[in-house]
């Protein structure tokens, strides 16, 4: 039941052969099983079984609310939740709990969907790896499934590899089969990257679509709540829900009206796949790039036409969006003085004083370090030179896509990260700064431009472990992406962890069992 | 189900070949010919790999680092604008690490340079290109002042407690000693 995508176990329920109470439980069971994976900052418990009671009585009458009623769900602990810890792995929020939620989390509760707790990540999503956060780094359950053990002969607990990030919980919680769906977010691939190297769907929205009320801001024009599930039907159901225009947020735009429903058979015939040779960067792993091959030449065979087309500033982007991303990170962590909300120092000497200790103790060194950069790139006398400098070549890269678009192109195919995940003692050689520059190589062009993009998991490595290809699309044409994203998915026949004696949660067998039974 | 999985575990090891992970640095250039020696290796497999396949996909990496001679010189950020940093975003940068991270990050954003970008505007939106919603400039919600100044570890009656103002920050030294104090 576990491994089921959210339209099969919203079936299951609705038939009645499980409840939401019962699946509450076993989802809650399964963190208890793996909590090794440390995917949760804070489970909460008593709510999910109290939001699933309420599920189950809407049921019981044959009045659900919608496909997502009872079904379990977790959410980036940088989303701000009503009575809940929202912590933003930092211990800055360490005590923080919000009296609102954020316009997304609400859209779920709406629907009726339980919420089992506020997902682990970087500590103000600042990182590529999950590793950076106040409670800990997240481990990929993947790590623990048998084609890594048998393949590498690793040790479960010395060489467990990394879910990338930032929303590496958000990521963890989905593929662990903890959770049907979660939310992430993305700037610079936070969402993509943990779902490329987990093995889900990520889908990184046209920005505007999805409403940045409430989740907490590290760069306010490259902002997106991220979605993440077992499917890519599921991630159009997701969309659908939480798309539209919010009063809260002025940078939202109405919806397109587009059917949520994805067509079961789509002709690629009559698309243009690109492929943006730029995307061939140095450090690309023989394996990834083998996938983004044997995906390409698939589209070629099915009839789509198939071109390789120039996004000459690619290389740029990442110099580009380190200097946006840090300006921006400067003025938006100004917010966090101890004062208002959030960890305040016991220095008392002057205002200044006390903003300086709590900052120093708040924050840890990945987060200080952009914010001095940050104010570095906005001094007076630097301005032009990096900032107003960054902004044109943001423009460059944004012009890029669109002559891409304009010439006939419905979708470019590219890798989403460089390689699969790294071992966690491997990863931590370099410092966060390093690796985020490496990681978003090929998801921060998309977030400078505002598109839509999505990773889908094509295969296992050599090594055991998800190999992951975005698709990016034209702003707004979410679903379309969406549409050809599910072409791909039908065809890659990516295996389901529990298909893989996946031994995190000792359930694999069983759930494997259910999923015949329920397919 | 079960299906798939065995074909994509097939696809797996037909490719199955021991890679290390790749040690590339993105960033410096000071490793440049370490990087080249490994393209070559790996270009060789992989045209191996694929070449029947007259892929679309390019074969070898399309760009290089940027090299060094190509930059501005590093700059060296003196004490009185480190001191004039810490004042500004009032968070310090600790030891010298801290130090050597944004030297590090200036060198990495000097890249920027080597673009030609005269008569590009700059882009500060994606959205600039349409009129974003406006609501009309009423109250909509509040009256929540019990519940934010909850959230304060510090307040008297509807007011936010600060410490004495008008005091600048202590010097360097005396800072360093008030921080790692507060740590205790």
């Amino acid at each position: 039941m576990l491994s089921l995508t959210i339209r099969e176990v919203s079936a299951a329920l609705r038939e009645g052969r499980i409840s939401p109470t019962e699946l509450c439980r076993t989802c809650l069971n399964r963190i208890k099983k793996t909590q090794h994976l440390n995917a949760y900052i804070t489970v909460t418990e008593e709510l999910a079984l109290k939001q699933a009671r309420e599920a189950e009585a809407r049921l019981l009458r044959g009045a659900p609310k919608g496909p997502l009623d009872g079904i379990p769900f977790a959410v980036k602990d940088n989303f701000c939740t009503e009575n809940i810890k929202t912590t933003c792995a930092s211990k800055m929020l360490n005590d923080y709990t919000p009296p609102y939620n954020a316009t997304v989390v609400q859209k779920l509760f709406d629907q009726g969907a339980v919420l089992m707790g506020k997902a682990n990540m970087d500590e103000f999503a600042m990182g590529a790896g999950s590793t950076d956060g106040a409670f800990g780094p997240v481990r990929n359950p993947w790590s623990y499934a048998a084609p890594y053990r048998e393949r590498t002969g690793a040790a479960p607990d010395s060489d467990w590899v990394i879910t990338g990030g930032s929303s590496g919980g958000s990521a963890a919680a989905v593929a662990s089969l903890t959770s049907y769906l979660a939310l992430g977010s993305d700037t610079g691939g936070s969402t993509r990257n943990p779902g490329a190297l987990c093995g889900v769907v990520a889908l990184k929205p046209t920005y505007g679509l999805l409403s940045r009320h409430g989740l907490i801001p590290l760069v306010n024009s490259m902002d997106v709540p991220g979605i993440m599930t077992r499917s890519v039907s599921d991630a159009a159901i997701v969309l659908g829900i939480l798309q539209g225009q919010d009063m809260r947020d002025s940078t939202t735009t109405p919806a397109p009206s587009w059917l949520t429903e994805l067509p079961e058979h789509f002709d690629v015939k009559n698309i243009c796949v690109g492929i943006p040779k730029e995307y061939h960067a140095p450090g690309l792993s023989e394996e990834t790039l083998a996938q983004w091959s044997r995906v390409a030449d698939m589209f070629e065979r099915a009839g789509a036409r198939v071109k390789q087309v120039s996004l000459p500033h690619t290389q740029h982007s990442i110099v580009c969006y380190h200097v946006l991303c840090h300006a921006e990170v400067a003025s938006n962590m100004a917010r966090f003085d101890g004062l208002e909300y959030g960890h305040r120092s016991e220095v008392d000497s002057s205002t200044e004083a006390m903003y300086a200790s709590s900052r120093h103790e708040g924050f840890n060194d990945v987060v200080r370090g952009r914010i001095l950069s940050g104010n570095y790139f906005l001094l007076k006398q630097n301005y032009e030179h990096y900032f107003v400098k960054a902004q044109r070549v943001r423009r460059l890269i944004a012009d890029d896509f669109k002559r891409a678009f304009s010439s006939g192109v419905d979708v470019l195919l590219t890798p989403t990260t460089l390689a699969d995940a790294a071992r966690y003692s491997n990863f931590t050689q370099e410092d966060n700064w390093t690796r985020s520059a490496q990681d978003d190589v090929f998801t921060q062009p998309v977030n400078m431009a505002g598109l839509p993009a999505i990773s889908v998991p094509t295969a296992l490595s050599s090594r055991g472990l998800p190999i992951g290809l975005q698709l990016i699309g034209p702003a707004l044409q979410d679903n379309k992406l969406l549409s050809v994203a599910q072409w791909l998915e039908q065809r890659v026949g990516f295996p389901s962890i529990s298909d893989c004696g996946d031994e995190s949660g000792n359930e694999a067998g069983m759930a494997n069992r259910e999923q015949t039974s329920a397919v | 189900m079960s299906l798939f999985s065995i074909a994509a575990k097939c696809t797996c090891r037909g490719l199955s070949m021991k890679i290390p992970r790749p040690s590339f640095n993105l960033l410096t250039n000071d490793r440049h010919s370490i990087t080249n020696v490994e393209i070559q290796s790996h270009v060789t497999h992989v045209t191996r790999l694929l070449r029947n396949h007259h892929s679309k996909v390019p074969e070898v990496a399309t760009w290089e680092l940027i090299p060094e001679d190509q930059l501005p010189p590093p700059v060296h950020i003196p004490a009185d604008l480190v001191d004039k940093l810490e004042r500004l975003a009032l968070v310090d940068f600790r030891t010298k690490q801290g130090l050597a991270c944004l030297e590090k990050a200036i060198r990495f954003a000097d890249q920027l340079h080597v673009l030609d970008t005269s008569g590009v505007e700059p882009m500060d939106s994606v959205l600039e290109d349409r009129a974003l919603h406006l609501r009309d400039d009423v109250v909509m919600e509040g009256d929540c002042a019990e519940e934010l100044l909850h959230l304060s570890k510090n307040t008297v009656e509807e007011y936010f407690v600060a410490p004495p103002g008008n005091i600048p920050l202590p010097k360097r030294e005396e800072r360093a000693a008030m921080l790692k104090h507060s740590e205790l």
